[in-house]
């Protein structure tokens, strides 16, 4: 039965990753915001290099919560209207189980592209090379928290008018604890603070947290969505 | 008085808003049995059907499977269990073969896929299709690959929401005998549906009479 439930999980998970291929607008979107997002700021802000070294980590952590933010409607909507969410509800396996699949594939196609393309946008951010490993390894740790924790709003809002909108409201303020700790995690290492290990293995403990809790939370929401 | 049915409901009742749709529903289903639920659009037809699977939680009552209540089997009935509801939740992006392939990993326990995915699809008259997106398929070839379903999953209790709408004369009478052949192997089957078909056996339940009087 084990096994069974790890096949379903991976069913998911490798359909999800599939669907996103054959759609990948949806994906490169978010990708392209946070790019476009933090070119804005050395062309708004000037190129004075301690200007924007200062600026850099809120700036390249806002960008990416920001782009999270906009790929989270793509996490079930589609499904719902097509009706495969209501076919996964009534899975014979635990749906909990099921939506983390989902996160995780959301994750590999929005978290994980933009931790790896952070350091060539730090470059342009004149970002110190010292953080740059920071900025990449906090970016791993926090984005998994904001896929997880956003699928909880996103599931909330599903079927609701304009619900777009109203997942980045509920969900933003959700977010401060990961990008106080994860902007601040660069900050230090950028040697404006103290060190970056204190912040990140916090966000390591609030990603702990976070997986043990918000699959569990945003199967709830699926449920109450789609009674 | 436990009733030895292998699918019983009993005192179900179902809200919607803050409407009560029906109350006071019983209903036995036994092996090789069908039952077409009947009544006017708004009773409360796809309600029920979302109730007894699962969905949607009923104001009061008692859905039972083989004696134990199904809301406490949860994932076990759901094993026992195939829905095809008003959406077909069938993926355009994936193609019909790999969107049975995915339904038979997700769905299935173990490796107890009924029937393979080419003949499920030869079944349902979609095997030249098979590669094709299925967004690219019309909506009466999408409600089949729906059914296709049915097929690759072994369930002895089939709930089927309107499951003629878009089939064209030939489709409604193969699915028809699908049905029949389910019922002739020890299956259940649940069906709403305004379309009249063709089947020898199935017990016709008008949802009515279990309605109070609507203002």
């Amino acid at each position: 039965m084990k096994g069974g439930l790890l096949s379903a999980m991976a069913a998911v998970f490798t359909r999800e990753l599939l669907v996103f291929w054959r759609r990948s607008t949806e994906v490169m979107t978010a990708l392209v915001f946070f790019v476009i997002v933090t070119t804005l700021f050395p062309l708004a802000v000037g190129p004075e290099r301690h200007e924007l070294m200062l600026m850099a980590p809120g700036v390249l952590w806002v960008a990416a919560l920001l782009a999270t933010t906009l790929s989270l409607n793509h996490l079930f909507a589609s499904d719902y209207q097509d009706g495969s969410l209501e076919q996964l509800l009534v899975s014979p396996y635990p749906l909990s189980a099921l939506v983390f699949a989902k996160i995780a594939a959301h994750w590999v196609l929005t978290g994980l592209p933009l931790a790896l393309l952070s350091p060539l946008l730090a470059v342009q951010m004149a970002l110190p090379t010292k953080a740059i490993g920071t900025l990449v390894g906090s970016l791993l740790l926090g984005t998994p928290i904001l896929s997880l924790i956003g699928a909880v709003p996103a599931a909330l809002t599903l079927g609701v008018r304009g619900g777009g909108v109203l997942v980045s409201l509920l969900v933003l303020p959700l977010y401060t604890p990961v990008l106080i700790f994860g902007a601040e995690a660069v900050a230090a290492s950028a040697g404006q603070g103290f060190a970056s290990v204190a912040h990140l293995s916090l966000l390591g403990a609030f990603l702990a947290v976070v997986v043990s809790f918000a699959p569990w939370a945003s199967s709830a929401a699926l449920r109450v969505s789609l009674d | 008085m436990t009733s030895h049915s292998l699918f019983s409901v009993r005192g179900l009742a179902c809200a919607r808003g803050d409407r009560t749709l029906f109350a006071g529903l019983s209903l036995q289903l036994d092996a090789g049995e069908a039952i077409h639920v009947r009544g006017p659009n708004g009773l409360g037809k796809t309600t029920l059907l979302r109730a007894l699977c699962g969905l949607s939680r009923p104001l009061r009552g008692d859905v039972r499977w083989r004696g134990e209540r199904t809301s406490d089997l949860a994932e076990e009935f759901a094993a026992e269990v195939a829905y095809v509801g008003h959406l077909n939740g069938v993926q355009g992006e994936l193609t019909a073969a790999e969107n049975l392939e995915r339904a038979i990993r997700v769905f299935a326990r173990g490796p107890d896929a009924a029937l393979g995915v080419a003949a499920a699809l030869d079944r349902v008259g979609l095997a030249r299709l098979a590669g094709k997106p299925a967004r690219h398929l019309s909506q009466g070839q999408k409600r089949r690959l729906a059914l296709a379903r049915l097929l690759v999953l072994r369930r002895p209790l089939w709930i089927l929401d309107e499951p003629f709408t878009a089939l064209d004369v030939a489709a409604v009478a193969s699915l028809s005998s699908l049905i029949g052949e389910h019922m002739a192997g020890g299956g259940l089957a649940l069906i709403v549906s305004h379309q009249a078909f063709e089947l020898p056996g199935i017990r016709d339940f008008d949802l009515a009479q279990f309605c109070k009087v609507r203002s």
